[in-house]
């Protein structure tokens, strides 16, 4: 007779069901997933009732900063190198193939063409540093702010401008960007706000 | 399960003993690390909520002179000017003798004021908005029934302008005023002279 023992359990776990689960998640989280564009400054933007979505493509972005600078961007690689020659020619900037590429990497850019060349060719972690993004002067003497949005619209008719502006922007900015898309002709917009309950719901 | 058990516990009784089999039970714990490892990643690196747009359609500044600005009636304009440290002002009619007097942004300041000299359209929309909700009624009828009450041709126009005191803040509150209070007209303009002055005489 064989002595009667207690079966011990077994301390293994089965961690298919968990692996199965772990990985729809992830493949969830991949397809869904569209990545936080990197922005030179983080603004806080004002809040509205708007439930308006954004698109995510066909999309220019214009970002004021508290400061007063302006930031500039299109969305698509192949897009944004057109566009940089466009203003590379348009002001007699010589950018090398490679300052182009780099420039097509990113997301905005906020710096005056004379200072393009140096910009581009800094190291990717001081990029952000304030004292390297000058804005983009948008003033009536030397309006660059208005070249970026025309060429930006020579290269993709089909865009849509998009403003950024953080809350404390003083207005005299604000309507200087505003004055330069009226001169384009590009007279409707969407401002970027955040979600604020409707009243009465 | 998806890990096939060889083990040869069901034939120990049998007592023969065959060649040793290699157990083909993977132990899938750091699998499932590596997986929420990576969800983690994705989690933290996308933006799951896209950011809410507001749409204005600044007027052209060609056709301004001839048409667009001899419509508006005195009785029913209203001026805001948005002057520093969060304050609005306000004025009806007429910029010569005009009394400024001050508002701000809450519920029962800027909203109160749009809303009674909005009366109709207000509760007309309140009213279309109710029906919606009750009868299912089609998005294209609802945005059709609401552009018509939306014309009435005796609802407030009003004129935003902007200081330089003012900020970007402001605007955007003062903008979302007009699409709470249902205003369809509405624009965004600048500041001129007899305005300035009035400012100037309140000493803000």
């Amino acid at each position: 007779m064989p002595k009667v023992k207690i079966k011990r359990k077994s301390t293994w776990i089965d961690m298919t069901a968990m692996c199965d689960v772990a990985f729809l998640l992830l493949t969830f989280f991949m397809l869904t997933s569209n990545f936080t564009k990197k922005e030179p400054i983080l603004v806080a933007t004002p809040s509205s009732i708007s439930e308006i979505k954004i698109p995510e493509t066909n999309i220019m972005t214009v970002l004021v900063d508290p400061s007063g600078k302006v930031y500039f961007g299109i969305d698509g690689q192949e897009k944004r190198r057109q566009l940089i020659e466009k203003m590379a020619a348009s002001y007699k900037v010589s950018l090398t193939t490679e300052e182009m590429k780099r420039y097509s990497l990113l997301d905005l850019v906020g710096n005056p063409m004379y200072s393009m060349k140096a910009y581009l060719n800094l190291s990717p972690d001081v990029r952000d540093l304030p004292q390297n993004n000058l804005g983009i002067p948008a003033d009536s003497t030397d309006n660059q702010f208005r070249e970026w949005v025309r060429s930006a619209r020579e290269v993709n008719p089909d865009m849509r401008i998009a403003i950024k502006a953080d809350q404390k922007t003083p207005y005299p900015v604000i309507r200087k960007v505003m004055k330069s898309l009226q001169e384009l002709d590009e007279n409707r917009y969407n401002l970027i706000t955040r979600l604020e309950k409707a009243p009465g719901k | 399960m998806a890990d096939i058990s060889q083990d040869s516990n069901t034939h120990k009784k049998g007592g023969k003993r065959r060649s040793k089999k290699l157990p083909t039970r993977i132990d899938f714990t750091p699998m499932v690390d590596l997986g929420f490892l990576l969800i983690t990643f994705f989690m933290l690196a996308t933006s799951l909520i896209k950011p809410q747009t507001m749409e204005i359609t600044m007027p052209s500044d060609k056709k301004l002179n001839e048409e667009d600005k001899t419509v508006a009636k005195a009785s029913q304009a209203v001026t805001l000017i948005l002057g520093k440290n969060d304050k609005v002002f306000y004025y009806f009619g007429k910029t010569e003798g005009a009394q400024l007097i001050e508002t701000n942004y809450s519920p029962e300041g800027l909203r109160k004021l749009l809303l009674e000299k909005n009366y109709d359209v207000a509760r007309q929309v309140e009213d279309l908005k109710m029906e919606k909700a009750k009868t299912r009624m089609e998005e294209d009828v609802f945005q059709k029934r609401l552009g018509e009450i939306k014309a009435n041709k005796n609802a407030p126009i009003v004129r935003i302008m902007a200081t330089d005191d003012s900020n970007y803040k402001n605007l955007v509150d003062a903008l979302d005023e007009m699409n709470i209070c249902s205003i369809s007209r509405y624009a965004i303009v600048d500041i001129d002279l007899p305005d300035l002055q009035l400012i100037k005489d309140k000493n803000i």
